[in-house]
C-alpha cells in the first residue's frame, strides 16, 4: 500500500530582487533617526577617534552629534553666513570650516569660539581640510583659487590659482603632508604637490565635479559630478579605470565603506547606491524621501548618516546581533527547543531492542480533503484567507490538482454568493499573473459555465465579473501591443545580425549522383 | 546469404502474472501463478520464484488445487489439455488431453473425479459462446491420458473464471453472464434463471461482472458493472428469490471473494482499493486503500490467514487477513502502447521501459524479475477510467547512467499540453536517482527527441531535446549563479531551429563532437561546443526516420532512415553519400559497444533483422521474418561477460545481446546455442533445497554445497567422511543408557577404536566390516567381554600372516573375528602413519 502523494506545489522563481550577502549586510539597518536641521545640510564628517562623532554643516551651524545621541553634543554658530565642509583634524581636537563670507575658521572641538580665522579669499569658501602632517590647513574657494594656511601663524603658505571656475571640492593625502587634490565646476580635477608650485595632474572628469574620494591606498580617486561617478587610477597617471552612470541627477557625494570594499554614492535623486569596488556593479541600493546632498558613513560601518536638501538628517544605526535575531524569532513562533528534541536525542544502547515506530505522515489540511475525495472542502481549505494572500501558488496547485482529477467543476459548483465571490476575489488577483494564467483561465471559465444561468441575482457577484471582464480587456490590450514591440525588435535583429551561409546546396545535388551508383554497386545489401 | 543456424529468437520473460487468479496453498506458503505458457510457483514470504511449472504448449488459463490432494494441481491451459502437477517439487504427474481449447477450470470437493472446464461451444463457431462441460477424469496409471467422458452442465457461460463459482458444499453452480444469473443444482439437476433489467431507474449498469458463493449458507455474492454487490438469497425458489445491495465502488466491481469462513466479503474494482464487507453486517466496511492499480482477481488462503489480489499493473499482492499488505510480486509491466523507448540503465544493466501509471521500470534481464519502480510523476493516481493523467513518455540515460532525464505529458481535450521535464542525478548514498531539475514547459508542443551526450571526458552534462514547435533546445548542467548553497540545476543554454521544420530526430556522435538533428527531409550536423550549423545533408524523397552515427572505426558515418524506403550512409568527412540501399527500415539501432548496426525491416507483415557495420557492405548477420508485424522498440543489453564465439554470424552477440519488442508486446530476445547449452547446464547445477526459497543467499548456499560434493568427490580416498562404523559406535556409546553399558574401561578402547581411521579401498569392504561390527557386538553382548590382554600378543603375531590368515580354513571362528579386527586396527594406524 503506498502511502497519498501530497499535492506538488509548484516552485516559482523569486520575482524582483535577489537576496545577496549585500543585501543582508546593507538591510540590517534599525529604521532612521530623523533630525531636523536649520538647513540643507552640505557636509557630514566623522571624527577619526572615538566615539567617533560627527560634524554637520547645515546653513550657519556646524553640529557635532554623538554616535548615538540625538541631540547634538556640540555646535558651533559663530559664523555671519551659511558655513561649509566642517572637518576634523586626524587626532580629532580640531575643527576647520569654510564660510559663505570667504573666510575660514579653526575651531577646538571642546571650544565654542574661533581659535584662528584665515582671512584671504575673497568669495566663499566651500572646501577645507587638514594635511596629513596637521600644521596646514587646505582651502579652496569660489575665487578659483586653493591655498595653503599654516595653522600656528594663521599666514596663507602658497595660493594655485590653476582653476577657472568654483572649486566645490578637494582632499588631502592621508600618506603624503605635500598633496592634495581638488575638484572644480571647471570639470577637471587636479593634484598638486606642496613643494612645487603648480599642479602635477589634470584629470577630465568631463562634469561639473561635486565631491573627491581618495581611496586608503591613495592609488585610486573616486571623483563624482554631474550623473557620474568616476574612478582614476593616480598611479598610472590619472587614467580613467571606471565610469558609473547609476544615478539619473547629479552625484553629490561619496564615501567608502569601512573595509574599502564598498563604495557609497548619494544623489540628487534621492538614492544611495552601494558599489562593489572590486567589479564596479551596483550591490544595493537606499532610498531616501529627498535630494542627498551628503553621507556619511561611521567606521565600522556601524551607521550611515545622510544629509538631504529639506534639511533632514537621517541616521540609521546598525542592528546590533541579538536584536536581528530577536526580530526573526518573533516572526515564527515554535515549540521550545526542549520540547522539540524531546527523547529524540536518546542514543540506544547496545543491548536495546528498538521498536521502530511507522512515521506518521503530515498532510497539510487541503491534502486531508483531497485524500478522502472531498473536493469542495479541499478547495475551500485552499481559498482560506492566508494561504490565497500570502500562497497564491498553494491555492492555484490545488485548483490544478483538482482539474487533473476531473472534479474541478464539482468543487466550483454549489456555492453561494460569499463563496463565490471570494473566489472570484482570488482570480482576479491572480488571472493575469503568468505564473498562474493557464490554470486559472480554466477554472474561471469554468465559474462563468456553471454560474451563467445566476448572473445579474447578487449585486456584489455582478460588480466583480465586470471587474474581472474590464481586467481581461486590459489584459487582452497589453499583449498585444507587447507583441507589437517583440515584432518591432524581431526586424531590428533581423537587419542588423550578419548573415551566414552554410554550406548544403551543393552537397545534396552531389548525394544524388553518389547514390545512382551507390545503389547498383552494392546489391547485396537488398538481397539479402 | 549469411548462415546463422545456431542462432535463435527466445521469449525472455515478462509474462502476465495476473491473467488468471493466483491460488494460494494449503500451508499458505506458496503462490501458483499462471504465467504465459507456464505456472509460476512462488513463496509468499520471500516472494521469489520457486518453481516453473513448464509443459503446456500455450496460455495456461487457470490454476487450482486438486481437492483431494492439498500438494497438486490442476493447470488448464488453450493447448486442450489439463495437468496434474507436483508443485512442491515440480514435477508433472499426468496429462488430460480434452482436445478443445480450455478457458477455465473448476472444481469441488464434492465432485471427486470431476473437473468442471470452460470450453467454446463447438456448434457456433462465428460467434463466441461457451458452455461449462464436467469432465469425468480416468483414473489410470498412464502420464497421458485421453478423456472422452464429457458432459455439459451449462450452455452460453462467460468465459471469465470469475462468472462461476461452486455453492456451498459443491451443491449447486452459480454462473452470470450479461444481465442472468443462473443457478444450477446438482441434485435436481435443474437450472434456475434471474435475469435483471438491463438499467435500473438510477442509470446504474446491472451488468454482472463477478460472482462468489458463500461456502457455508445459501448465499450468493454478484458484482455488477455500476459498482453495486447484490447478495442474493433463497433463489431455490425460482420464484422468492431476494436480495440486497452493497454499495461502495464507484466503478464495476471486478472481483469478489468470501473467506474460508464466510465470515467477511472481499471486493475490489479500478479504484484499487479492497473492501472487506463483514458478512451480516452490511455497514461494517474495512479498505485498504492504493494498492497501486485496478484489482483484478481476488483470492483467499484455504485456511484464511492470507488474502491476495492481482492487479491490472501485473502485480499479486499479498495481503494478512489483517489488512496489512506482506508481499508484493511485481511482474514487468507492459501497458497498451510502450511510449518511452526500451533503454538500459548502464548502471545496473536493466532494461528501463514505462510501467505502472507514471512510473519508470527497472526489469532485471538476467534474473527476470522487476527490480524497482521510480516515480516520476510523483503525485496521487487517481484511478478512474476516462480521466487523463500525466504519462511518462520520454526518457534517456546518460552514458555513465548518472543522469537521466524524463519527459512527462498529460493532453486534456480541449485545454493546452502540459509538459514537465525532469532531471534526475543518482544519488550514491540511496542507491536510487534523486530529482535535480524540474523544467515546466520546456516546449511549446511534444518533444518528439531526446538525447544525451555522450562523450565521457567532457566536464558538463549535455542533453538536448527536439520538438514538435520546430525547435530544439541544449540543456546544461550549470551551478546556479546566486545561491551558493545548492547544488547545480539544469538550464537552457541554446536553441536551435532550422527553416521552421520540425525536428524529429536527434543524435549525438559517440565523442559529442557533433549534433545531427533532422528536420524532416534534411539533417543538420551542429557542433555542440560553438552551437554552429556546420553542414546539413539530405536525401531529398521521404522524412528522415531514424538517426545515428556510427562508433568506433566507423565513427565518420552517420546513418539515416527515410520514409521513402531508403537507408544512407553519409562519410561525414566528405561531408557525402558513402552509400545507400532501399529498404523499408522501422527500426535503426547502433550497438553501444562495437561498430555494430542493427536494422529491422519490415517486408510483407513479417520483420527481417540486419546487423551491419556501415564500413562493410555485407551485413554481418541477417534474419527473415524473425516475427511477424512491425518492429519499433529493441534495444541492446551489454552482456554482463562476453561470450567468446569464434563464429562470424554470432560474433556481433559477443558484447550485446539484442532485445525486442514485437507488436503483441513480447521481449523476444537471439541467443546462441552455446550460450543456450550453458545456461542449461547452470540451471542443472543449482541443486537447491526446494523447501529454501530461491533467495540470493540460498543460491550462495546451493553453490557452496555443490563445491562440498565435488570436492568430496574427487578427494574420495585422501580424506574421507567420518566412517559409519565410528559413528554406529558413537551412536551406541551415547544412546544407551548408562546402567546397561558394560564398564568403562572396555569402552574407552571400542570408542578410541571408533576414532581411528580405517583404509579399505572399497565401499564393500566397509558394508562388510559394519557388519562384522555388528554381528561382533552382539557376541560381545551374549558372550561377555573378552580379555583386551590376551588378544594383544595374537595381535603381533598375526601381522605378518594377516593375508593368509584369512584363507586359512583351520583357524577357529573366534580367531578369525580377531583377526580381521586386528587387520582392520594396523591398517588404520598405517595410513595414518602414511597419508600424513
Amino acid at each position: 500500500m503506498a502511502s497519498f502523494k501530497p499535492t506538488k506545489i509548484q516552485v516559482y522563481p523569486k520575482l524582483g530582487e535577489k537576496v545577496t550577502q549585500d543585501t543582508l549586510y546593507w538591510k540590517n539597518y534599525k529604521a532612521p533617526v530623523q533630525i531636523k536641521e536649520f538647513g540643507a545640510i552640505t557636509n557630514i564628517d566623522f571624527s577619526p577617534v572615538a566615539p567617533h562623532n560627527f560634524a554637520v554643516t547645515a546653513f550657519t551651524r556646524i553640529h557635532i552629534y554623538g554616535p548615538y545621541s540625538q541631540e547634538p553634543v556640540k555646535s558651533f554658530t559663530r559664523f555671519k553666513d551659511t558655513a561649509y565642509c566642517g572637518r576634523f583634524r586626524s587626532d580629532g581636537q580640531l575643527l576647520v570650516a569654510g564660510c559663505e563670507d570667504s573666510v575660514v575658521r579653526l575651531f577646538d572641538v571642546s571650544g565654542k569660539v574661533a581659535l584662528r580665522m584665515f582671512k584671504g579669499h575673497t568669495k566663499a569658501v566651500h572646501v577645507t581640510d587638514f594635511t596629513s602632517d596637521r600644521y596646514q590647513i587646505l582651502t579652496g574657494s569660489d575665487d578659483y583659487t586653493c591655498r595653503l594656511w599654516d595653522i600656528p601663524n594663521a599666514t596663507e603658505l602658497n595660493t594655485y590659482q590653476e582653476h577657472t571656475d568654483y572649486i566645490r571640492c578637494g582632499v588631502t593625502s592621508k600618506l603624503n603632508r605635500d598633496l592634495f587634490v581638488t575638484g572644480s565646476y571647471d570639470h577637471t580635477v587636479r593634484l598638486f604637490d606642496a613643494r612645487v608650485d603648480k599642479g602635477v595632474m589634470t584629470m577630465e572628469h568631463g562634469q561639473p565635479v561635486e565631491s573627491l574620494l581618495l581611496y586608503p591606498s591613495e592609488g585610486l580617486l573616486v571623483s563624482a559630478g554631474g550623473r557620474f561617478v568616476k574612478v582614476w587610477d593616480l598611479l598610472k597617471g590619472g587614467q580613467p579605470l571606471v565610469s558609473l552612470r547609476n544615478h539619473h541627477k547629479t552625484v553629490t557625494s561619496v564615501c567608502l565603506s569601512s573595509n574599502g570594499q564598498r563604495l557609497l554614492s548619494a544623489s540628487l535623486d534621492r538614492h544611495v547606491k552601494v558599489y562593489n569596488t572590486t567589479t564596479y556593479k551596483v550591490v544595493h541600493n537606499f532610498d531616501y524621501a529627498a535630494s542627498i546632498l551628503s553621507v556619511g558613513l561611521s567606521p565600522d560601518d556601524e551607521s550611515i548618516v545622510v544629509g538631504m536638501t529639506n534639511s533632514i538628517l537621517s541616521i540609521k544605526h546598525r542592528k546590533s546581533p541579538e536584536e536581528s535575531k530577536e526580530t526573526s524569532g518573533q516572526q515564527r513562533r515554535r515549540p521550545s527547543y526542549r520540547v522539540f528534541v524531546k527523547g529524540k536525542n536518546y542514543v540506544p544502547k547496545q543491548d536495546d531492542y528498538l521498536v521502530s515506530k511507522p512515521v506518521k505522515q503530515h498532510l497539510a489540511k487541503y491534502d486531508k480533503q483531497l485524500k478522502k475525495f472531498n473536493v469542495s472542502k479541499a478547495l475551500d481549505t485552499a481559498l482560506e484567507t492566508w494561504t490565497r494572500l500570502r500562497k497564491p501558488e498553494v491555492t492555484v496547485a490545488v485548483i490544478k490538482e483538482l482539474d487533473r482529477r476531473g472534479t474541478l467543476k464539482n468543487a466550483l459548483a454549489g456555492r453561494d454568493e460569499q463563496e463565490l465571490s471570494r473566489l472570484l476575489h482570488f482570480l482576479i488577483g491572480n488571472l493575469v499573473d503568468p505564473r498562474f494564467a493557464p490554470v486559472l483561465a480554466t477554472a474561471a471559465e469554468m465559474i462563468l459555465d456553471i454560474y451563467q444561468s445566476v448572473i445579474g441575482q447578487s449585486p456584489v457577484v455582478d460588480r466583480q465579473l465586470l471587474r474581472l471582464q474590464e481586467l481581461l480587456e486590459k489584459e487582452i490590450d497589453y499583449q498585444q501591443e507587447l507583441l507589437e514591440v517583440l515584432g518591432m525588435l524581431d526586424t531590428m535583429f533581423a537587419s542588423s545580425l550578419p548573415r551566414k551561409e552554410v554550406p548544403c546546396s551543393g552537397i545534396s545535388r552531389s548525394n544524388g549522383l553518389i547514390q545512382g551508383e551507390a545503389s547498383t554497386s552494392r546489391p547485396q545489401l537488398q538481397t539479402t | 546469404m549469411v548462415e546463422h543456424g545456431d542462432i535463435r529468437v527466445v521469449h525472455r520473460g515478462g509474462s502476465r502474472i495476473n491473467f488468471r487468479e493466483p491460488v494460494i496453498t494449503n500451508d499458505s506458503r506458496f503462490l501458483l501463478c499462471a504465467s504465459g505458457e507456464s505456472v509460476k510457483v512462488f513463496s509468499t514470504s520471500t516472494e521469489e520464484t520457486i518453481h516453473d511449472l513448464r509443459g503446456h504448449t500455450d496460455l495456461v488459463t487457470g490454476v487450482l488445487l486438486r481437492p483431494s490432494n492439498h500438494l497438486q494441481a490442476y493447470s488448464c491451459s488453450l493447448d486442450g489439455t489439463v495437468r496434474l502437477w507436483d508443485f512442491t517439487d515440480g514435477i508433472l504427474i499426468k496429462t488430460y488431453v480434452i482436445g478443445y481449447p480450455i478457458h477455465s477450470i473448476y472444481t469441488s470437493a464434492n465432485h471427486e473425479g470431476v473437473i468442471f472446464i470452460v470450453t467454446p461451444t463447438l456448434s457456433d463457431k462465428r460467434t463466441e459462446m461457451f458452455q461449462l462441460v464436467a469432465v469425468h477424469l480416468p483414473q489410470s496409471g498412464d502420464q497421458l491420458v485421453e478423456v472422452r467422458e464429457l458432459s455439459a452442465v451449462l450452455s452460453d457461460v462467460s468465459s471469465n473464471p470469475a462468472a462461476i463459482d461452486f455453492g456451498r458444499g459443491g451443491e449447486y453452480i452459480a454462473s452470470v453472464k450479461g444481465l442472468q444469473l443462473e443457478v444450477y443444482f446438482f441434485k435436481k439437476q435443474k437450472a434456475f434463471r434471474f435475469p435483471l433489467k438491463e438499467d435500473n431507474k438510477k442509470g446504474g449498469k446491472n451488468t454482472f461482472t463477478c460472482i462468489s458463493c458463500h461456502p457455508k449458507d445459501d448465499c450468493i455474492a454478484t458484482g455488477h458493472e455500476d459498482g453495486k454487490i447484490r447478495l442474493w438469497r433463497n433463489f431455490i425458489h425460482k420464484r422468492e428469490y431476494t436480495y440486497s445491495t452493497l454499495h461502495w465502488h464507484h466503478s464495476a466491481v471486478s472481483s469478489l471473494c468470501f473467506t474460508p469462513e464466510g465470515t467477511n466479503l472481499l471486493s475490489g474494482g479500478i479504484e484499487s482499493v479492497l473492501v472487506q464487507w463483514r458478512y451480516n453486517q452490511d455497514t461494517q466496511r474495512d479498505f485498504l486503500p492504493r494498492l497501486g492499480a485496478a484489482i483484478t482477481h481476488i483470492t483467499v488462503s484455504p485456511d484464511g490467514a492470507l488474502y491476495c489480489t492481482s492487479h491490472s499493473d501485473n502485480k499479486v499482492t499479498i495481503i494478512q487477513s489483517c489488512v496489512k499488505v506482506s508481499a508484493v510480486i511485481q511482474g514487468l509491466v507492459k501497458g497498451e502502447s510502450l511510449r518511452t523507448d526500451l533503454m538500459v540503465d548502464p548502471r545496473s544493466k536493466s532494461l528501463v521501459l514505462n510501467g505502472k501509471p507514471g512510473h519508470l521500470q527497472f526489469y532485471s534481464l538476467q534474473r527476470d524479475k522487476l527490480l524497482y519502480n521510480l516515480d516520476i510523476v510523483q503525485q496521487e493516481y487517481i484511478h478512474e477510467s476516462g480521466l487523463q493523467q500525466f504519462e511518462v513518455v520520454k526518457a534517456a540515460f546518460s552514458s555513465s547512467g548518472s543522469c537521466l532525464a524524463t519527459v512527462e505529458e498529460r493532453k486534456q481535450k480541449d485545454a493546452e499540453l502540459e509538459l514537465n521535464l525532469k532531471l534526475w542525478e543518482f544519488d550514491d548514498q540511496t542507491q536510487s536517482f534523486a530529482l535535480n531539475t524540474t523544467i515546466t514547459a520546456p516546449h511549446e508542443d511534444r518533444i518528439t527527441a531526446m538525447c544525451f551526450c555522450h562523450a565521457t571526458d567532457s566536464q558538463t552534462t549535455m542533453l538536448v531535446s527536439a520538438s514538435k514547435d520546430g525547435h530544439f533546445k541544449a540543456w546544461k548542467l550549470a551551478a546556479a549563479a546566486h545561491t551558493e548553497d545548492e547544488g547545480p540545476s539544469w538550464s537552457c543554454d541554446f536553441v536551435g531551429a532550422y527553416h521552421r521544420l520540425v525536428p524529429e530526430c536527434c543524435c549525438f556522435s559517440a565523442d559529442g563532437s557533433l549534433l545531427a538533428v533532422s528536420f524532416q527531409e534534411v539533417v543538420t550536423v551542429w557542433s555542440p561546443a560553438s552551437w554552429e550549423l556546420l553542414t546539413t545533408l539530405s536525401q531529398p524523397p521521404g522524412a528522415i526516420r531514424n538517426l545515428c552515427f556510427g562508433r568506433l572505426s566507423c565513427s565518420k558515418y552517420l546513418l539515416g532512415t527515410t520514409n521513402s524506403n531508403l537507408l544512407c550512409c553519409w562519410n561525414l568527412l566528405t561531408c557525402s553519400l558513402e552509400w545507400s540501399t532501399s529498404m523499408d527500415v522501422s527500426l535503426l539501432l547502433d550497438d553501444p559497444l562495437s561498430e555494430n548496426v542493427a536494422a529491422f525491416c519490415c517486408q510483407a507483415g513479417n520483420t527481417d533483422l540486419f546487423v551491419f557495420k556501415p564500413s562493410e557492405p555485407r551485413p554481418l548477420f541477417s534474419q527473415k521474418a524473425v516475427c511477424s508485424g512491425k518492429v519499433t522498440h529493441a534495444v541492446f543489453a551489454p552482456r554482463d561477460e562476453m561470450l567468446e564465439s569464434c563464429e562470424e554470424s554470432s560474433q556481433w552477440l559477443n558484447r550485446c545481446q539484442l532485445y525486442f519488442l514485437t507488436q503483441y508486446m513480447d521481449l523476444l530476445t537471439f541467443t546462441t546455442k552455446s550460450e543456450e547449452d550453458k545456461l542449461m547446464a547452470s540451471s542443472k547445477q543449482l541443486v537447491i533445497d526446494d523447501s529454501v526459497a530461491m533467495t540470493p543467499f540460498s543460491l550462495l548456499l546451493g553453490k557452496h554445497r555443490l563445491q562440498d560434493g565435488q570436492e568430496a568427490a574427487s578427494n574420495l580416498f585422501a580424506e574421507r567422511a567420518p566412517l559409519p562404523q565410528g559413528s554406529a559406535a558413537v551412536r551406541e556409546l551415547l544412546q544407551t543408557p548408562a546402567h546397561v553399558l558394560p564398564s568403562t574401561s572396555f569402552l574407552c578402547s571400542m570408542f578410541v577404536q571408533s576414532l581411528l581411521i580405517s583404509v579399505k579401498d572399497t565401499r564393500e569392504e566397509n558394508k562388510q566390516a559394519e557388519e562384522e561390527m555388528e554381528s561382533e557386538k552382539e557376541e560381545e553382548d551374549s558372550e561377555g567381554e573378552m580379555d583386551s590382554s590376551s588378544s594383544r600378543p595374537m595381535r603381533q603375531e598375526s601381522v605378518g600372516v594377516g593375508a593368509a590368515g584369512s584363507s586359512d580354513p583351520a583357524l577357529t571362528k573366534a580367531q578369525l573375528k580377531e583377526l580381521k579386527r586386528v587387520r582392520k586396527l594396523d591398517h588404520s594406524w598405517l595410513s595414518g602413519l602414511l597419508d600424513p
